[in-house]
């Protein structure tokens, strides 16, 4: 089995609204894969079935094994310890700082904080923001922020960092400083990366795996694929 | 170590969310304060009329007249009779020698004894019961017994105080649980909005991988706190408050009947009453405020 399999998901929300139909997808382990497709194309329901914020409505989903689907509300959180997840609205608590609020997923798993010092030390260093360890999000740019986000995502090293639009919040310049902080945390750490994006500059320059979701239905999954390519297809 | 380690950072956000929410903190504190001073008025009546109540109980008696022929013989039968009756207490014996020794005390009285050629003064048992609602039966039991002419209590005033006082009684122990259960209606509600307020950060804490039980400690914790600032002023209320009421009307409310119970013997039990409800229904409130956060 591979590290992520998703075989024949549906997701139909209580609106009756289909996000996803018939959905069959394999990733392996360290893979940095790109889905793209419209706004409301399926592709934040895609990535949030595979960190348990939507339950599928049929079908399984596995990550790392795990039957998620299936996972009991209240063991949903050993799943998201393995899982760093990066937000296009960064969601950082305004009132902590930046120490803070990387350290914040560490501490409330009890981790002693010497060990935690250590982690968060390491985690903003890949992320380039040692300088900025003491200020609060709204004293940060956007970019910076997103660093933040990022180095709370990958904090605990998790096998899998999945990003939901990233730089949607960001300009051109920022957005490539983001993509490249985390195609070396892919790199380094050897994390599978899944990044729901429709920023075509993104997906083009970087020549990645990209599976195309268009009206809830996985339209196509080209290795080394590009935005125009797979719009085309 | 790993709990203790949870623990004290839940209360050390707890703390810092009564401070960085405070004007939430001080609606929670203000509502629950107001509430629990009801409480404590309630809890203070429903214990003064215990008290009023077992003090009248204690004082009423049934007067037993013994015949004027009756032998000595006679009267220890009729004192044994009584003594194992059900609903008897005490018993005790004056004879006419005795009552008219006590009754020549007074220089009135004597003057009055004095004219009359055959004392009218007759022995008689002095019967205190143990239960007050069941003195009527009492009573007529006691008048069956032979040799006994008459018996003497004063039935409808009794009836009368007995039940008001349950009234009373019974209103105030309904308005305290009435109360306990708005308190805890108004911290939920209170808390719920400082907690929707915070949804972001709940949010934000189950998807970085936080437990649900760790979630939902410092928001315990916090109810707790808030219950118990809340409780402070109630305290302080009870306590000097009942003493400056106590002294002020004398210890007695219109007679020397009714007599209130001493502030050292209530106000240190109501108080820690008030401070247990607070912090228990605080903690309760929180946690079922967040509850419906947590569902995913």
């Amino acid at each position: 089995m591979e590290f992520i399999e998703l075989k024949n998901v549906f997701k139909v929300y209580e609106n009756g609204v289909t996000a996803l139909a018939d959905a069959n997808l394999s990733i392996s382990k360290g893979e940095f894969v790109f889905i793209i497709g419209e706004s409301g194309s399926g592709k934040s329901t895609l990535t949030k079935l595979l960190y348990r914020e939507e339950k599928p409505t049929k079908g399984s989903v596995f990550v790392g094994g795990i039957n998620v689907g299936k996972l009991k509300n209240g063991n949903v959180y050993k799943l998201r310890r393995k899982i760093g997840v990066v937000f296009q609205d960064f969601k950082l608590l305004p009132k902590l700082t930046v120490y803070e609020n990387i350290a914040y997923p560490l501490e409330s798993y009890g981790m002693k904080s010497s060990d935690i010092r250590d982690k968060v030390l390491r985690a903003v260093e890949r992320v380039g923001l040692k300088d900025k360890l003491k200020s609060y999000p709204n004293q940060l740019s956007g970019g910076e922020q997103q660093r933040v986000c990022i180095a709370r995502a990958i904090v605990n090293e998790p096998s899998l960092i999945i990003c939901d639009e990233p730089t949607g919040d960001l300009d051109p310049k920022m957005s490539r400083e983001i993509m490249d902080v985390i195609e070396t945390i892919n790199k380094d750490m050897l994390s599978t990366v899944i990044m729901a994006t429709h920023d075509k500059d993104i997906v083009n320059r970087m020549k990645k795996r990209v599976v195309c979701v268009h009206d809830g239905v996985i339209v196509s999954d080209k290795e080394k694929g590009s935005y125009i390519q797979n719009e085309n297809s | 170590m790993k709990i203790l380690r949870i623990i004290k950072k839940s209360i050390k956000d707890a703390f810092k969310s009564v401070f960085r929410n405070f004007s939430l903190s001080m609606a929670s504190i203000s509502c629950t304060a107001v509430t629990l001073i009801l409480v404590a008025i309630a809890l203070l009546v429903t214990y003064n009329v215990r008290n009023i109540t077992s003090d009248i109980e204690n004082v009423l008696t049934i007067v037993t007249f013994v015949d004027a022929n009756a032998t000595e013989g006679d009267i220890a039968d009729i004192k044994d009779v009584i003594e194992n009756m059900d609903n008897v207490s005490s018993v005790e014996y004056n004879s006419k020698e005795e009552i008219m020794e006590q009754m020549s005390e007074d220089e009135d009285m004597k003057e009055i004894l004095d004219v009359l050629d055959t004392s009218p003064i007759q022995s008689a048992f002095v019967v205190s019961v143990k239960d007050v609602r069941k003195i009527d039966s009492t009573a007529k039991k006691l008048k069956e017994i032979e040799k006994v002419t008459r018996v003497k209590y004063g039935e409808t005033l009794v009836k009368k105080l007995v039940s008001m006082f349950d009234v009373i009684k019974n209103g105030c122990i309904i308005a305290v649980i009435g109360l306990i259960i708005v308190t805890a209606f108004l911290i939920t509600n209170t808390i719920k909005i400082t907690i929707f307020s915070r949804r972001n950060e709940i949010n934000i804490m189950r998807l970085v991988g936080t437990s649900n039980i760790v979630i939902k400690l410092p928001f315990l914790i916090e109810g707790f706190i808030l219950g118990v600032i809340g409780s402070i002023i109630p305290i302080l209320l009870t306590i000097y408050g009942y003493a400056f009421l106590y002294d002020y009307i004398g210890g007695k409310l219109f007679t020397e009947l009714i007599v209130l119970v001493k502030p050292s013997d209530i106000v240190y039990l109501t108080s820690l009453v008030l401070l247990i409800v607070g912090g228990v229904v605080g903690m309760f409130g929180s946690t079922h405020a967040v509850r419906r956060f947590l569902k995913i």
